[in-house]
């Protein structure tokens, strides 16, 4: 019998979530989603400034430095360790998320650590990019890099540049925040004593999501 | 009832009751391998010209897609949920699609616009004309 009921389970029947996930977590995908359409509004601006110029700086002239390394022309080597680092940071969220599942709070604690130690990583490599790119003069209105055809460029580069860069470092940031909040109270035993480590899965979502952001950063600003 | 339903959740909460971490470090490898390849082709074409710039930007936005959809679908475990949650997530998002086409055809307009109306262009005459037989 019930196994027949399960076969045939009608999911707006009533009695449990038409989406087999709780409240808190639905409401996550629901705010990720008009997080979706920020960022996506943000970047589709960005689009529509770059096809109306007519020409436009070269990523690979302007992102050429990293720390360390003096004034070697090395394109894209910077973004793409952030990129990494970034990857990374995911990567070991979902081994946290894993752990939380077995119930395992040694484990939680430790990939949420490396979490934030990676979230922090990536913040640090963005304020040096910043501090650096301002030094060379480039800032919200001012734009020293020329167009790739050789004109003086707009201030549109780094107005765009700086504002979406800056609010996805604002998510990084918050997200962090979130992570550290989470880890004192995994530490606590507030979800063992709960039972399940969903508050992981709900942040776990968030730094996803802030992971994805920066995977089509990456693309408009740097690649293309 | 009450314990098939919570078999249920647990099931899709655990994906197919799977303890090893073996698809978490297999999506970790696409997406490392995806972006490796992005940097290539990119030094690729600094230094030879080669692909062409608009069959590079085509592929850097394909990898881009392959990236997200592996991020969301295994990483935000989306791919394991139940369609009523997948479908109530990924709907809305199709706005996109006439969102991209509509604003980036808008400013590619304005570009036209504006290098035919500039001052001196040879084109100065028949955009005239044109505009003259529009009005």
């Amino acid at each position: 019998m019930d196994t027949a009921v399960t076969a045939k389970k009608k999911w707006w029947g009533g009695g449990y979530s038409p989406f087999n996930v709780s409240y808190g977590k639905l409401m996550m995908w629901y705010f990720l989603m008009s997080d979706a359409f920020t960022f996506g509004a943000l970047l589709i601006s960005y689009g529509t400034i770059r096809f109306m110029s007519t020409s436009w700086p070269d990523p690979n002239e302007v992102f050429k430095a990293a720390p360390l390394m003096g004034h070697a022309n090395l394109p894209l080597v910077f973004v793409s360790i952030m990129t990494f680092i970034l990857i990374m940071s995911s990567v070991t969220m979902v081994l946290a998320v894993h752990a939380g599942h077995q119930r395992n709070q040694k484990a939680v604690a430790k990939w949420l650590g490396w979490t934030i130690v990676g979230g922090a990583a990536f913040l640090a490599c963005q304020a040096w990019e910043w501090t650096h790119l301002y030094h060379e003069g480039a800032w919200w209105g001012r734009n020293p890099f020329l167009n790739m055809d050789g004109t003086p460029a707009s201030t549109n580069f780094t107005n765009f540049f700086f504002t979406i860069t800056g609010f996805h470092g604002a998510h990084v940031t918050s997200g962090v925040i979130l992570n550290i909040v989470i880890l004192i109270n995994v530490l606590k035993g507030t979800y063992e004593q709960r039972g399940h480590y969903e508050m992981v899965e709900k942040v776990g979502l968030y730094w996803h999501f802030v992971d994805l952001v920066w995977v089509f950063v990456f693309t408009c600003f740097y690649l293309l | 009832m009450e314990h098939t339903q919570t078999a249920a959740v647990d099931d899709a909460r655990h994906g197919h009751g799977d303890t090893s971490t073996k698809t978490i470090w297999k999506t970790f490898w696409i997406l490392l391998c995806v972006t490796i390849v992005e940097v290539a082709l990119a030094f690729l074409h600094l230094e030879t010209g080669f692909p062409s710039r608009l069959v590079l930007n085509a592929i850097f936005i394909g990898l881009t897609v392959v990236k997200a959809f592996f991020i969301v679908a295994e990483f935000m475990h989306l791919r394991h949920e139940i369609k009523n949650l997948i479908l109530t997530i990924l709907i809305p998002l199709m706005l996109f699609v006439w969102f991209i086409i509509a604003f980036l055809a808008d400013g590619d307009s304005w570009k036209n616009m504006r290098k035919d109306l500039a001052p001196g262009t040879p084109k100065q005459t028949t955009t005239v004309t044109n505009e003259a037989s529009h009005h």
